[in-house]
């Protein structure tokens, strides 16, 4: 359902078209698009990039990132051991191989040979595991901990990495394109987060943190058919307004985020192209389901048959983006439950289950603030309006930004979350859904929904995988103690001198933070 | 002339004791913000076992007292510690900033101080007349906008497409003088536009408060023109009020243009301070505190210093 009333809203009256595409997980683009794809790549030139994030206090430790700014900085001047492709597949990059034991507990990835790093020298087995090594064991300071957690053992054998697993894991390749897992240059088993040196298509020339980065092409990189630019420059605009001005003024050629309020603005410049992406991001509302009155599914149900999602994603989202089913797999991703039927507005039904749950009526505080997606609190106003005709008195407690991961979110009982999402279902339902895990920030547990992730984890077969994932995605949306009403679009503008690719990845802004190494200048 | 040196060591003594006060509340008021350095930084991502690996790896976990004389050890030493974040010493974060900083105060206030004083004369001089209310008026309205306003209206006058200066002021690489001026220009008109009513209102109340005086009646009298009034006898003996405001808002220029600086992407102070505050990077929010609190007391201090010698009957005091 969801997938044909995005297709056929496509193009809307401000010529965009938004949305994911159902298969492949990729998205599809501006009105030039088709245009513009048959350009070949052409190298040279500087791309110049506006970045809405970017702080002073950022640092060159893999296990600090965790800004557009660093990220971006990151895929443009590392290399990983797999790479999540633009169509949402997963292909080698410096793993040039890997295979997995009958039961996905061992796996064995075969190093490129030959990749050299900025400084000299090459990328060794044991730079991989120094890399890895830095996130993991007890005194690990790395917001990428719990996703190495599971890896017991690391050795080298030659240009093989071989990895064992405390469970089986199918998908373990994927983690592997994460963020945090650059592969640096080792000595002694240990990377020196202070280095400049990396392997990946730019060297750093010029670094300033909240400012800027300048990086110049690394000639050795052993892509040839990637990294068009001769240079490449991200400058850090927090400002909305600032940095759509310096898109128009040309005094950037791309910028990460437009400001949803004057978007159409943007679209009316000419020679500038809006560029609409639907991946797995999305806004979501947790519920303490341990807590009254969330502890009761039909409160929770009441609370999602309550919101009015065809409207918030009008307002809140200007149309950029989808309604979410109250799970956090996206079309793009694999195993995205396509028989399931969407939760829409209605009082009647919210009201029936509140009656089930023994009350006539409801009044809950929720604890918002924009830190957590821009619009928080607005959607927390528009969802109080629609909640009072099925009898729910929603109070919108409005929370400072500053501390609030600490101090609200998974403090509080009923408060707003954002996830750029993951490229796999169990990666995602790992990290924020299973019974224990840090950031299972509904504290949710339900016994058939742990037994299918441990049971689909290291599974092989993918019809028996698919079969089981739908139910996990049923299960999270019918009795799941988040409410998400809306995927948000990664919504992008550039000018017309850059060309890109005809498909462009959707797991993360910027065509998955490669943009450096995947555009060109027409 | 003497005592004017031991009022400037006094000032200087009683200076050294309000940034060491400042320093003991920037700390406490630190601490009292939720959340510390360990949780802010890895927001979302934060779990018990990480926040404690931090909390040990930095000493975090040290009793307060002791957190703040370590740092008050090696702060009377010059060595103001490096930055929790990025393990960067402190002095070598601020650097560049704070000349940054300086940068664009003093470039405001090289267009901003003339200004004012001048109009502020010329309005004394006119006062009444339609061109003080269009002075005062324009000047009133311009300090009533906020900050930002202002500057996305320089923004679309004089950048945007085809404009004449650029809308970004980042300084990259090592700019000349030239370019830094042109690069700088737009915020320092939008913080010139910012302070000048302040000024030039002020330069006009103290001047016209002495045209009353009957030593200024006994210049008309002699038949003295109205500007060599003002200018020669009113405006030295206006000067102590004047050059007490001017140095109120030299101190805004240096330490309350954070909002500038976003719009036009300057990198200077005000910033790092809002960055370093949101982690709780201790040393460094110490450190920008404390230039912002010696940028009052010394200009405070220069501004008495220059009262004082601007009025014969202070210098000369029996």
């Amino acid at each position: 359902m969801r997938n044909s009333s995005l297709i056929s809203g496509g193009v809307n009256r401000r010529g965009v078209l938004k949305g994911a595409s159902a298969l492949g997980g990729a998205a599809l683009l501006g009105p030039m698009g088709a245009k513009m794809a048959r350009a070949q790549p052409m190298r040279g030139g500087t791309l110049r990039m506006g970045i809405s994030h970017g702080s002073t206090t950022d640092s060159l430790d893999p296990g600090t990132w965790e800004n557009d700014f660093t990220n971006l900085l990151a895929y443009t001047r590392n290399n990983y051991l797999t790479e999540v492709a633009a169509d949402g597949t997963l292909v080698p990059e410096l793993a040039e191989s890997w295979e997995a034991s009958a039961d996905a507990v061992t796996w064995t990835f075969t190093i490129r040979s030959g990749v050299q790093y900025h400084q000299g020298g090459t990328v060794t087995a044991e730079d991989v595991i120094a890399s890895i090594n830095h996130h993991r064991g007890e005194d690990s300071t790395s917001a990428a901990k719990p996703i190495v957690d599971p890896i017991v053992d690391m050795r080298a054998d030659g240009m093989n990495v071989i990895v064992t697993l405390s469970e089986g894991n199918a998908d373990f390749p994927f983690v592997l394109s994460d963020y945090h897992l650059a592969i640096l240059p080792s000595v002694d088993g240990a990377i020196d987060i202070t280095s400049w040196d990396a392997c990946g298509p730019y060297m750093l020339e010029e670094l300033e943190w909240g400012v800027g980065a300048r990086l110049t092409r690394h000639d050795g990189y052993w892509k040839t058919d990637r990294a068009h630019f001769d240079a490449v420059e991200l400058i850090a605009i927090l400002d909305a307004a600032a940095r759509q001005n310096a898109l128009i003024s040309g005094e950037v050629d791309f910028i990460d985020s437009v400001d949803l309020n004057t978007v159409h603005l943007l679209q009316r410049a000419p020679g500038m192209n809006v560029l609409a992406v639907t991946g797995t991001q999305h806004y979501g509302l947790p519920m303490d389901s341990r807590a009254a009155p969330f502890s009761d599914n039909h409160v929770r149900l009441a609370l999602k048959y309550a919101i009015d999602r065809e409207q918030i994603v009008e307002t809140i989202l200007n149309g950029y983006g989808s309604v979410g089913n109250d799970h956090p797999i996206g079309p793009s991703n694999r195993y995205y439950n396509t028989e399931l039927e969407q939760k829409a507005y209605d009082p009647d039904r919210a009201r029936f289950h509140l009656q089930q749950a023994g009350l006539d009526s409801l009044d809950v505080d929720i604890h918002l603030a924009e830190a957590a997606f821009a619009g928080a609190v607005d959607t927390g106003v528009l969802f109080a309006e629609s909640a009072a005709s099925a009898g729910i008195n929603l109070n919108v407690v409005r929370e400072p930004n500053d501390g609030y991961w600490s101090n609200v979110w998974m403090q509080l009982p009923f408060v707003a979350t954002y996830w750029s999402g993951r490229p796999t279902e169990d990666w995602m339902f790992s990290t924020a859904y299973a019974d224990g895990a840090p950031w299972n920030e509904s504290y949710w547990s339900n016994e058939r929904f742990n037994e299918l992730l441990v049971a689909a984890r290291p599974e092989l077969n993918e019809d028996l995988r698919r079969e089981m994932y739908f139910e996990m995605q049923q299960l999270v949306s019918d009795q799941g103690s988040t409410i998400i009403p809306m995927f948000a679009s990664f919504v992008m503008a550039h000018s017309d001198a850059l060309a890109r690719p005809d498909v462009i990845g959707a797991n993360w802004r910027d065509d998955g933070l490669r943009i450096a190494e995947r555009w060109w200048f027409a | 002339m003497s005592h004017i040196w031991s009022m400037i060591a006094q000032r200087l003594a009683l200076g050294l004791l309000t940034l060491f006060i400042v320093s003991v509340l920037i700390f406490l008021a630190t601490e009292l913000l939720p959340g510390d350095f360990a949780e802010e930084i890895l927001g979302q991502s934060a779990t018990p076992e990480t926040v404690a690996a931090i909390r040990r790896e930095l000493g975090l976990d040290q009793p307060m007292v002791t957190r703040y004389f370590q740092w008050l050890g090696g702060a009377v030493q010059g060595d103001f510690g490096n930055s929790l974040a990025n393990r960067r010493p402190v002095a070598e974060l601020i650097g560049t900033r704070l000349g940054n900083t300086l940068f664009l105060a003093l470039y405001a206030a090289a267009i901003a101080v003339p200004l004012s004083l001048a109009l502020g004369i010329l309005v004394a001089l006119f006062r009444n007349s339609a061109f003080d209310r269009i002075a005062n008026a324009s000047a009133l309205t311009a300090i009533s906008f906020p900050e930002f306003f202002v500057a996305y209206i320089l923004i679309l006058w004089f950048a945007g497409a085809g404009g004449y200066f650029p809308s970004l002021s980042t300084l990259r690489g090592d700019p000349d003088l030239l370019e830094k001026l042109y690069r700088a220009f737009l915020p320092a008109l939008t913080l010139t536009l910012v302070v000048t009513a302040h000024m030039m209102r002020m330069t006009r109340a103290a001047i016209i408060n002495l045209l009353a005086s009957p030593y200024i009646e006994m210049a008309r009298l002699k038949g003295m023109n109205p500007m060599r009034v003002i200018v020669k006898h009113a405006l030295p003996n206006a000067l102590a009020p004047i050059i007490n405001v001017i140095a109120i808002n030299l101190a805004y220029l240096i330490t309350g243009v954070v909002v500038v600086e976003v719009v036009f992407v300057y990198p200077g102070l005000g910033q790092l301070m809002v960055d370093s505050v949101a982690s709780r990077d201790m040393p460094v929010v110490q450190a920008v505190a404390l230039i912002f609190a010696a940028a009052y007391v010394l200009l405070n201090l220069l501004a008495d210093v220059l009262s004082t010698l601007s009025n014969p009957r202070l210098i000369h005091r029996r």
